[in-house]
C-alpha cells in the first residue's frame, strides 16, 4: 500500500511514539497533582510547552495545547470576534478557500451578525497583499487566513500580510495546520497574532494541536472548570498527545530542510510526470507550493473514479473535501480558484511526505496515466471532447 | 447498498459464493432535502453507517458515491413537475432507471467489476441472446415492477442474489450470520419522503404554497374547496372534507384549471389506457397485440389485458375487464407468467 495522502494525516514517528510511551505507562501522573509524580508529568508538560514554542520562536506561554487544529482555529476566531465586538468591531477577513474549521466558524459568526469579508485567492491559489490592504476597515476585528491550503498546497504570502495587519492595527490569525513542521515558521518575525497547528500533521499523534497567541492579545476561556493551560482550557492534559507532538514537531524542524527538498524531488517529478497526460492541469501555483503537494485535474474523467482506481491499485490518494459519510463534494477549494464544478468534482490530491519512497513515486507515475486512460477509454464525455477536437 | 437488511444480505450471500464484492452506497439527498433535522448527522443516511460495518464484516472495501446533483435532477425534479401536472409520480422506478443502475452499472465499469448486484427482489434469466427480468421468488416482495425500466445490457450485467429466497428466508439468515441490519423495518416511504407527507415536502422543495381551488363533480358543478390539487391522489376518499348522499372519490385533476373531480366510485373504473416510455424486456417489439397480464401499480393485482404496441416508445391496453383508479404518471407493467415483458409511464 503507498500512502500518498498526508495532508489527510500522518504515521507517527518512532520519535513520537517513544515520547508518548512513557506518558502512559510509568509516568502517568496528573501535571494539577502536588506528589512527586504528577510533578513528573508536569515537567513534561512544561518541556513540551518550551519545544513547541521554540519551534515556532514563540514564548511557552504564548502556546496552549488544544485537542487539534479544528480547536485551535474554532477558539481563536469566535473569541477575537467576540472581542472586538465589545469595541464595536464586527467585521472579519478571510478567504474563500480556508478549512471548514475556518470557514464554519465564520458562517455562525455571520449569523450572529458580523459581516465577513472573503479576499478572492485568485486562479492561482493565492491571496494578494493589497486586496487585504484595501478589505480592512476600522471595524475590522481579525484578519484570518490559512499559511498553506489543504488541497492545493498554495503558500499565502503570511509575513506580508501580518505586515499589513500590524501596520493597520488590526489582529491577524493564521491556520498553519498544513505548514507547522513542513515550513519554517517564526511567528515575531512574520507578524502572527495567533496560529492553529495539528499534531497529527507532521507524524505526531492525532487529538492534539496547539493555539499560539502573541502576549498581550487577550484570549478568553475556551473551557471552564480548572486550571489547566493557564486557566483558559480546563481539562486533564493530554499529555501522550502533547509530548508525542512536540517530539515529532522538534524532529520535523531539525530535518526540516532535508526533507523538503527530497519531499519537492517527488512532487516535482510527480507534476512533471502527471503533466504529460494529454488534457491535465496542475492546480494551484507551481512556485508558492507545499513541498508535499500534488493537485491534478484530468479532463474528460471524475475524480471519484480515478480514486477508486488507485485504492485499487494500492494507492491511497484523495481528491477534494470528503464528509462523514466519505462521499465527495464539490471542492470549496478548486471553486474559489474559478474551476467550474464538473471539474471541481474531479481533482487528483497526492500529499507526499519523507518517508514515502522513490520507488512509490516510479510506481505511482506509472499506474495513474494508465488508470487515466482506461478511464478515459469508457468516458462518454472525453469521447465528446475528442469529437469536438478538444483532446 | 442501502444498509437496510436486504442489500445487507446480499451482499453476504455472494461473499459465501465466493464473489469478490465491493460494497457501493449512493449518497442522493440531504437531511434538509428530506425534512429531517440537518444536525443530526452530515448525510440524510445512518444507513450509510450499517452498509458499511456489514462490508466490514464481510471484508469487503465500501464506497459513498455522492450522486446528489443526479438524483435532484432525475428524481427529485420530475417528482415535483408531476405531481404539479396533476399526476402521480413513482419516485422509485425514476431513481433506478436513472440513478442507481446507472451508477452503480458505472462505478462496476470504473472498478473493472463483472456485475452489479443489489438486494431486490427479482431474477434475471437468459434466453438466447436476451436477457429476461423475472418475478422474486416471494410473491409478497416481488419487486419486478420497480425494475422494469433496466436494459438489457444493464441486466445482462445484474444479479438479484434474493431473487430465489423469501423475506422470511432472508431475515432468518441475516439474524443467523449476525447481520446488525437483520432486525430494521422494512423502508415503506419514499426514502426522501420520510414521513410520507409529499405535500409538506412539495411546498417546501418549491417554496409555493398550494393554491386551493374547487372540488367539481363530472358535470362541472362545484362541491367545495380543496386544499390543492396536488394534495390529492386518483381514487382517494378520505379527507375530502365533501359531504354528499354518495362516497365520493377523486376521479380526475386539472391542474391548469385547478379543479378537483370528484365522483362515485363507478367513475374510477377505466378499461382502457395509453403508456410511454416504453422498454422491452422480453422481445425487441410487440408485432402483434398480444394477451398479457397488466399491473397499474406496485400494489395492484396484475390483470389481463391485449395490449399493442402503438409506436417506438408506446402501447395501448385494453383490459378485460374496467381498472379502478388508472393513475396518470405510475408505470404500467406488462407479464408473461412470472416473466416481465417490459412497461411503460400511464398518460
Amino acid at each position: 500500500m503507498i500512502y500518498f495522502d498526508n495532508a489527510a494525516t500522518t504515521s507517527v514517528s518512532k520519535t513520537a511514539l517513544e515520547a508518548m510511551l512513557p506518558c502512559l505507562t510509568e509516568n502517568y501522573g496528573n501535571p494539577s497533582s502536588l506528589h512527586l509524580m504528577g510533578q513528573e508529568s508536569n515537567q513534561a508538560l512544561d518541556e513540551a510547552r518550551l519545544t513547541v514554542a521554540k519551534c515556532l520562536n514563540a514564548r511557552p506561554d504564548e502556546i496552549y495545547f488544544t485537542s487539534g487544529g479544528s480547536e485551535a482555529d474554532n477558539w481563536a476566531i469566535t473569541q477575537l470576534a467576540e472581542l472586538g465586538a465589545k469595541k464595536g468591531k464586527k467585521h472579519l477577513i478571510s478567504t474563500t478557500f480556508e478549512h471548514h474549521a475556518v470557514l464554519h466558524t465564520l458562517k455562525r459568526l455571520e449569523k450572529a451578525g458580523y459581516e465577513v469579508t472573503y479576499l478572492d485567492v485568485h486562479e492561482d491559489g493565492l491571496v494578494r497583499p493589497e486586496e487585504l490592504k484595501a478589505a480592512i476597515r476600522p471595524d475590522t476585528a481579525l484578519v484570518t487566513i490559512m499559511y498553506a491550503n489543504n488541497e492545493i498546497g498554495t503558500i499565502q504570502p503570511i509575513t506580508e500580510l501580518g505586515a499589513i495587519c500590524h501596520e493597520k492595527g488590526v489582529l491577524f490569525h493564521t491556520d498553519a495546520v498544513q505548514a507547522v513542521g513542513h515550513l519554517p515558521i517564526d511567528v515575531k518575525a512574520q507578524n502572527i497574532d495567533l496560529l492553529s497547528l495539528s499534531g497529527h500533521k507532521f507524524h505526531g499523534p492525532k487529538g492534539v494541536g496547539a493555539l499560539y497567541c502573541r502576549r498581550g492579545v487577550r484570549l478568553t476561556n475556551f473551557i471552564e472548570g480548572g486550571a489547566q493551560e493557564r486557566n483558559r482550557r480546563a481539562g486533564t492534559e493530554n499529555m501522550p498527545g502533547i509530548c508525542g507532538m512536540a517530539a515529532a514537531l522538534q524532529e520535523a524542524v531539525d530535518h526540516m530542510e532535508e526533507n523538503a527538498q527530497r519531499v519537492a524531488s517527488y512532487r516535482d517529478q510527480l507534476i512533471e510526470g502527471l503533466s504529460k497526460i494529454p488534457c491535465s492541469r496542475l492546480n494551484g501555483d507551481a512556485k508558492q507550493r507545499l513541498p508535499g503537494n500534488v493537485n491534478m485535474c484530468f479532463e474528460g474523467i471524475e475524480g471519484e473514479s480515478l480514486l477508486l482506481r488507485l485504492d485499487l491499485a494500492g494507492i491511497c490518494a484523495s481528491s477534494g473535501s470528503a464528509c462523514t459519510s466519505g462521499s465527495l463534494d464539490p471542492s470549496h477549494v478548486l471553486l474559489a480558484i474559478g474551476l467550474p464544478k464538473e471539474v471541481a468534482h474531479g481533482s487528483l490530491r497526492l500529499s507526499l511526505d519523507e518517508v514515502n519512497t522513490q520507488e512509490e513515486v516510479d510506481y505511482t507515475l506509472q499506474q495513474v496515466p494508465q488508470v487515466v486512460a482506461l478511464l478515459r477509454d469508457m468516458s462518454p464525455v472525453w469521447e465528446q471532447m475528442q469529437k469536438d477536437g478538444r483532446a | 447498498m442501502s444498509g437496510g437488511v436486504d442489500s445487507s444480505a446480499a451482499a453476504l450471500l455472494l461473499r459465501e459464493q465466493g464473489w469478490k464484492v465491493v460494497g457501493v452506497t449512493l449518497h442522493l439527498y440531504d437531511n434538509e432535502t428530506a425534512g429531517l433535522e440537518p444536525g443530526r448527522t452530515c448525510c440524510s443516511l445512518d444507513d450509510v453507517e450499517d452498509a458499511r460495518r456489514t462490508c466490514w464484516r464481510l471484508d469487503c472495501p465500501h464506497y459513498t458515491l455522492n450522486r446528489k446533483d443526479l438524483f435532484l435532477r432525475e428524481v427529485i425534479a420530475p417528482f415535483v413537475t408531476t405531481y404539479e401536472e396533476g399526476r402521480t409520480p413513482n419516485p422509485c422506478i425514476d431513481c433506478n432507471r436513472s440513478v442507481k443502475f446507472p451508477a452503480l452499472y458505472q462505478t462496476m465499469e470504473t472498478l473493472g467489476g463483472s456485475v452489479i448486484a443489489t438486494g431486490h427482489y427479482a431474477q434475471v434469466e437468459r434466453s438466447g441472446d436476451r436477457y429476461l427480468l423475472k418475478k422474486g421468488k416471494d410473491a409478497a416482495k416481488d419487486q419486478s415492477y420497480m425494475l422494469y425500466t433496466l436494459t438489457q445490457t444493464q441486466l445482462a450485467h445484474t444479479v438479484f442474489p434474493l431473487g430465489g429466497l423469501t423475506k422470511d428466508e432472508v431475515r432468518a439468515l441475516a439474524q443467523e450470520r449476525g447481520l446488525t441490519s437483520a432486525a430494521k423495518p422494512d423502508s415503506q416511504d419514499i426514502c426522501f419522503v420520510p414521513d410520507g407527507d409529499y405535500a409538506s415536502f412539495l411546498q417546501r422543495h418549491t417554496g409555493r404554497t398550494p393554491e386551493p381551488g374547487p372540488f367539481v363533480d363530472p358535470e362541472g358543478q362545484v362541491l367545495g374547496t380543496h386544499r390543492g390539487q396536488l394534495c390529492y391522489t386518483i381514487g382517494q376518499r378520505r379527507g375530502l372534507g365533501v359531504s354528499a348522499p354518495h362516497r365520493l372519490y377523486v376521479c380526475d385533476k386539472d391542474p391548469a384549471a385547478n379543479t378537483v373531480t370528484l365522483a362515485e366510485e363507478s367513475h374510477l373504473y377505466r378499461r382502457e389506457l395509453d403508456a410511454v416510455r416504453l422498454n422491452l424486456t422480453a422481445l425487441e417489439r410487440l408485432d402483434q397485440p398480444l394477451r398479457l397480464n397488466a399491473k397499474i401499480r406496485y400494489h395492484h393485482r396484475e390483470q389481463p389485458a391485449w395490449v399493442e404496441q402503438t409506436g417506438p416508445d408506446s402501447v395501448h391496453v385494453t383490459f378485460d375487464q374496467p381498472q379502478r383508479a388508472v393513475a396518470p404518471g405510475q408505470s404500467l407493467v406488462l407479464y408473461d407468467g412470472d416473466y416481465v415483458v417490459g412497461g411503460g409511464v400511464i398518460v
